[in-house]
């Protein structure tokens, strides 16, 4: 420090002065009470002890970084999987009862429902937002699950089938199977006569088409297409076949996406969770697609 | 036990060997004391040195004895005043219950979102304190601050197993024996009891307190419970018997702000040097006259429990406990001169005195005019918001994730979480209606296990409920810019009690 030796009293109190001025306010130099000191070098102990106790310093060995443990073992990922694990079993009984009841039962028991949405949205979360949205929202190929259209059905039992046995999954045999064919692309049709189909689709649906090649469309589909789709276009659940009549589509409605789908066909996968997930998820998950505002 | 002090010749004597007690501030051996805090007694790097504050009786310590029994008993009775509520809710009068996230006061049930009651709570106890203060000091500190009403209570302990002042004194100066040991361990170990009952009765303030109380002693409790009876007993036992004025003078930040609550006409325990200098013993018999009133006996110095000497003036660690000035009192009436020579004084009164004006007292000013008006402004906006707190509460969060969904028959439908919060002792059940936007429509979710769009709310719970609305197709051009908005009302079904919440509905930008 650089400050003159020269030693300054404080008139009112007769005490030196640190000799630094703030603005004209001085700082007195007050002896510091011991207790403070002691507890000061209390914490530089209390530091040293920490370091041994828990886990503290990194240093580097031959296989990478690591850490001074700590004698008390102390470890914040062993504690997170104890306190998940303590978690899981105090639900035990009733992911247990989501496995084992009806759906309906559970959905009736309103305290088991809490339970259940609450683990159908996290293994969503996990499992089937990559494909689906985090708000199973979909997209182009996936479909929205919280609209009120159903492939393969929206009721409960139907939801629980798709999950646990998938779509076109081809590593189980009672997967829910249909074929699209690519009906231009294979030469089952003319591009003339997809075209006509594509026009006579958008009729269908009260878009704006060609009337007469939707007329001749309409003649190719009843050839081709109302096998699946019935003759009405309104599809069908026990084939998987969409609805040609409503405004929802898994591949987009507009004219060239509906030229594209016939011609070149469509064969979504889903998997078939109930290989990887067990009854009570499979179950929750169930649940919680339904309540999403589209089961029936 | 025998007061040597009662003898004013002792006293006198005693005060002629102030030179030599300077050396000696204890003064072991006698009743010749001074203040072991005033300015030229602290060392460079200073130890504490010891305050033995001595007994005295009078009107203020008197006060300090009724205000020590009625603050402790508020202390450890509260929790144990029960409140009924109905049978679902705690009948306990006041409880922090935070697993529930209610906090109960008397009639008053306080939610997290009703926080601000306490913050207002907060905002009066300050304005309070600063109206207190500016009219009389530090009330707060002197009289009902648990620190020193706990520090006067372990003072009070010490005193019985250690004996008065000058007992406690040469004990501490004598070597250790078993009388010694057995003393000071009696005493610690009703401190530690005390320390262990403080902390034990803050915990009660936490749960149901015959229950936790019952869970305690069957070593039962939660750990919590014990870890923070733990804490609170060793920081009062700290705090209370060891650190004691410390923490007035080192940790408290009051008595530095409590400066800007002072004025000239602030009531604050003084010495009036105008009538006490010049001090010196006093012979019984012969005249007052060119003389002060103060014989210099010490004694408004042994009984100050902060250790200083108020003849020094006003000073940061004097709490203005008024105990100097019982003790001043009663060697004024023994002297027979009028009491009051340590008294609640204002520097205005010392300066009139001194002009030879006469003495007044201005409690309204502007300065206490100002608290007090805050003070009724600030009760009114809480009484206000107490008398209109509504019971029954909705709110409607649409999902964002998707924005909208497009059902099949090209409608646009959206999906809230209604939120409906009963603050009633009872069972509500609510209709729910939708009005504002034309066309639309309120659904559930298929499942949703009521009837129709009714919602039973519990006792004093909030329900989540799921709600879907839906606009047709051919209305779409209702929504501008994609967005329009619509009116959640909820209709109690029993008294019609209504809330609403608007809420915005999106669909495709046209």
């Amino acid at each position: 420090m650089s400050d003159s030796p020269k030693k300054e009293i404080d008139d009112v109190t007769g005490v030196e002065t640190t000799g630094h001025e703030w603005d004209g306010i001085r700082e007195l130099d007050n002896p510091m009470p011991k207790w403070w000191l002691y507890t000061f070098y209390a914490c530089i102990v209390w530091s040293f002890a920490y370091w041994v106790v828990m886990p503290a310093w990194p240093y580097l060995t031959t296989e990478g970084w690591t850490y001074t443990k700590g004698v008390i073992g102390y470890d914040q990922r062993e504690i997170v999987a104890r306190e998940l694990g303590a978690v899981a079993e105090g639900r035990a009984d009733e992911m247990k009862q989501i496995a084992t009841l009806t759906l309906e039962d559970v959905a009736a028991d309103a305290a088991l429902m809490e339970v259940a949405l609450a683990a159908g949205k996290a293994a969503f979360g996990d499992n089937c937002a990559p494909c689906h949205g985090s708000g199973a929202q979909g997209s182009w190929g996936f479909p929205n699950l919280n609209d009120d259209v159903w492939l393969w059905g929206g009721t409960l039992e139907d939801i629980r089938t798709t999950l646990a046995h998938g779509i076109r999954w081809e590593a189980v045999s009672d997967t829910r199977q249909n074929v699209m064919m690519a009906y231009g692309r294979d030469g089952i049709l003319t591009r003339r006569e997809v075209t006509d189909v594509a026009e006579f689709v958008l009729a269908l649906s009260g878009r704006d088409h060609d009337a007469d090649a939707a007329t001749r469309g309409a003649e190719t589909f009843g050839e081709q297409c109302v096998t699946c789709h019935g003759a009405d276009g309104e599809g069908n659940r026990e084939l998987g076949a969409p609805n040609l009549t409503d405004a929802v589509w898994l591949y987009g409605g507009d004219r060239a996406s509906i030229i594209e789908s016939v011609s070149n066909g469509r064969s979504g996968v889903m998997p078939a969770w109930g290989e990887r997930l067990d009854a009570s998820t499979i179950n929750a998950l169930t649940l919680y697609v339904h309540s999403l505002g589209g089961g029936e | 036990m025998a007061d040597s002090a009662t003898s004013l010749e002792r006293l006198a004597a005693e005060a002629a060997g102030n030179v030599r007690a300077a050396a000696d501030p204890h003064g072991a051996d006698g009743e010749r004391v001074t203040a072991v805090n005033s300015e030229k007694n602290r060392p460079l790097y200073a130890s504490r040195v010891k305050v033995y504050p001595k007994l005295v009786g009078g009107t203020f310590r008197r006060l300090k004895w009724i205000v020590m029994a009625l603050t402790l008993t508020i202390y450890y009775v509260t929790p144990w005043l029960r409140w009924d509520r109905g049978p679902s809710l705690p009948d306990q009068a006041v409880l922090l219950d935070f697993p529930s996230r209610r906090f109960y006061f008397f009639f008053l049930e306080i939610w997290p979102q009703e926080f601000y009651y306490i913050t207002g709570l907060l905002i009066l106890a300050s304005l309070g304190l600063f109206l207190v203060t500016s009219v009389a000091g530090r009330v707060w500190c002197g009289y009902t601050c648990p620190q020193t009403v706990w520090t006067d209570l372990f003072i009070h302990v010490e005193r019985f197993f250690e004996g008065e002042r000058s007992a406690r004194i040469r004990l501490d100066r004598s070597p250790w024996g078993i009388a010694k040991l057995a003393r000071k361990a009696a005493k610690h170990a009703v401190w530690i009891l005390i320390a262990l009952a403080t902390g034990g009765a803050w915990v009660f303030y936490f749960a149901d307190a015959p229950t936790l109380a019952a869970d305690l002693m069957r070593f039962d409790a939660p750990p919590i419970a014990y870890i923070s009876i733990a804490i609170f007993a060793s920081t009062t036992y700290l705090l209370g018997g060891i650190a004691r004025e410390q923490v007035c003078i080192y940790m408290c930040p009051w008595p530095r702000i409590q400066g800007a609550m002072f004025d000239e006409e602030s009531l604050l325990v003084s010495y009036k040097d105008d009538r006490g200098e010049k001090r010196g013993p006093h012979k019984k018999g012969t005249s007052w006259e060119g003389r002060g009133d103060c014989i210099d006996c010490g004694q408004c110095v042994a009984v100050c429990p902060m250790g200083i000497d108020i003849r020094d003036g006003m000073q940061l660690e004097c709490i203005q406990c008024a105990l100097c000035i019982d003790a001043c009192d009663a060697i004024m009436d023994r002297v027979e001169r009028p009491r009051g020579l340590i008294a609640y004084d204002t520097l205005n009164n010392q300066q009139r005195r001194k002009a030879g004006e006469p003495q007044r007292l201005s409690i309204l000013r502007p300065r206490t005019i100002v608290y007090m008006a805050a003070i009724a402004l600030v009760a009114l906006i809480m009484l206000v918001a107490l008398v209109n707190r509504s019971t029954l509460e909705i709110s409607a969060l649409p999902d964002r994730n998707p924005l909208f969904v497009t059902l099949a028959d090209g409608s646009i439908r959206n999906g809230y979480e209604l939120k409906i919060v009963n603050k009633e002792h009872r069972e509500r059940i609510f209709r729910i209606d939708i009005e504002g936007l034309e066309g639309a429509a309120l659904t559930r979710p298929a499942l949703a296990g009521e009837e129709g769009s009714t919602v039973l709310v519990g006792i004093d719970t909030l329900r989540t409920a799921k709600f879907f609305v839906s606009l047709p197709a051919g209305m779409l051009d209702r929504l501008r810019g994609g967005e329009g908005m619509l009116t959640f009302v909820a209709t109690d079904l029993e008294d019609g009690t209504r809330a609403e919440r608007t809420a915005s509905f999106r669909g495709p930008a046209q």
